[in-house]
């Protein structure tokens, strides 16, 4: 098992238990983290896989789509606080309606 | 690559995983949402280790600045205004058949992408071997600044765009563009501002010139001035967004640079952002440097938009932008 392989598979596990969080919890804000982890995952797991190149160099490409994604994701976390904020200013939860358990 | 046989190194990459899963978990699982968001803070620190260790700098030097540290401001923020009006966090879980449902498919999700990752091929040169058969056409010696700004320009230029879409996005829903503070500021941030804001300036402007060469560009340093911004906008008393004019120019300078530079190459040279290669590090700097101004702007607004709040006392009109308690600061 190599270094890149593990932070690979931490990756995958991030991305599984962020998914799990994003679909037990209601709570908007906590949602939000849920996503922040899922995507930070999926990063780790982009650049563990570019470090598979068989000299000292990592692979560029994919460091500078998780740049991207990264100042994308902060820029989305963004967003969606501030629609919460809005939802729970209009309506006064923190959850969306139609969510609510049976 | 099989040159981390040595112990130690083995060691701390196995405990930085063992970190990072217990303080996801922690995270994600905490009844308390204060703790949670400290607790992805220390969680984006720590993954910017991991990215050192998988020779990502680049994205190390962001990931502290941004996931780490701006991401935490905003949820604390977007935290402190929900709970402002001492409304109770409501935090139903799903019904418990729903549970089990989500468990198994995202165990299995997980399995079947942690199968497909254990049977990757070992190693994958090609998109390495691309990128660095043309550095010499690039203009820039570090090749995450090549890609970025160079070989894949299209998706930068786009990125700006989206950063933008948000900003407008965040200020759509908020709906009081004054951002007023429940006291004065302390004297130990005034000093403190008044320490580091050069020392912020002039980072920024250092890692946005060292891109060229070494890890650094535009990203990090939009970050690290965008610190600095928010530092500013923390310290002042009342700050009105609809009075500012340097703000919104400097949030859309970077797309229209940009979109400038886009526009010149296909009409000089009939292909979208294809630079000429003499003149392809001049560019890139340029455009870097209208992106870093933008990049700062937009992240100093989303914290300011999501700080404002419409509950919130508006005082009398001044048209000054920020007002400091002058008896407060030390002399």
């Amino acid at each position: 098992m190599t270094i890149p392989l593990l932070y690979a598979l931490v990756g995958v596990v991030l991305l599984g238990m962020g998914l799990y969080s994003l679909v037990m919890y209601s709570h908007l804000v906590r949602k939000i983290l849920a996503l922040n982890v899922s995507g930070a995952g999926v990063f780790l797991f982009l650049v563990a896989a570019a470090d598979r190149t068989s000299g000292p160099l990592p692979d560029p490409v994919p460091h500078a789509m998780v740049l991207t994604g990264i100042v994308v994701a902060v820029s989305a976390t963004a967003l969606a606080l501030a629609l919460t904020c809005r939802i729970h200013q209009v309506s006064g939860t923190t959850q969306l309606t139609d969510n609510e358990p049976d | 690559m099989e040159n981390s046989l040595n112990l130690a190194a083995v060691t701390f990459d196995g405990v930085l995983a063992l970190v990072l899963l217990v303080l996801a978990w922690q995270l994600l699982r905490s009844p308390n949402l204060f703790k949670a968001i400290v607790l992805f803070i220390s969680f984006g620190l720590m993954l910017s280790l991991a990215w050192v260790r998988l020779k990502a700098v680049d994205i190390a030097l962001a990931e502290a600045a941004i996931g780490a540290g701006l991401t935490g401001a905003l949820f604390l923020t977007a935290l402190d205004r929900l709970q402002r009006n001492n409304q109770k966090a409501g935090d139903s879980l799903i019904s418990q058949p729903g549970k089990v449902i989500a468990g198994i498919s995202v165990l299995a999700l997980t399995c079947i992408l942690g199968w497909t990752v254990w049977t990757l091929p070992p190693f994958s040169n090609q998109m390495l071997a691309l990128v660095s058969s043309n550095m010499p056409i690039s203009g820039v010696e570090n090749p995450v600044t090549a890609v970025l700004l160079n070989f894949r320009g299209y998706d930068t230029l786009l990125e700006i765009g989206v950063l933008l879409l948000a900003a407008v996005g965040v200020l759509a829903v908020t709906p009081s563009a004054v951002m007023v503070a429940d006291s004065a500021p302390s004297p130990i941030l005034i000093l403190l501002l008044r320490l580091l804001l050069p020392f912020i300036i002039l980072v920024s402007g250092y890692i946005l010139w060292i891109g060229k060469y070494a890890p650094g560009g535009a990203f990090q340093a939009g970050a690290v001035l965008a610190a600095g911004g928010i530092l500013l906008a923390t310290a002042a008393v009342r700050f009105n967004l609809s009075a500012s004019k340097a703000l919104p120019l400097a949030t859309g300078i970077g797309l229209l640079i940009f979109l400038l530079v886009a526009l010149a190459t296909m009409m000089l040279r009939g292909n979208y952002l294809q630079y000429p290669v003499a003149q392809a590090g001049t560019l890139i700097l340029v455009i870097e440097a209208a992106a870093t101004l933008s990049i700062a702007a937009v992240l100093v607004l989303l914290f300011v938009g999501l700080k404002s709040d419409a509950d919130c006392p508006v005082p009398g009109e001044d048209s000054k932008n920020f007002i400091f308690e002058e008896e407060n600061t030390i002399k």
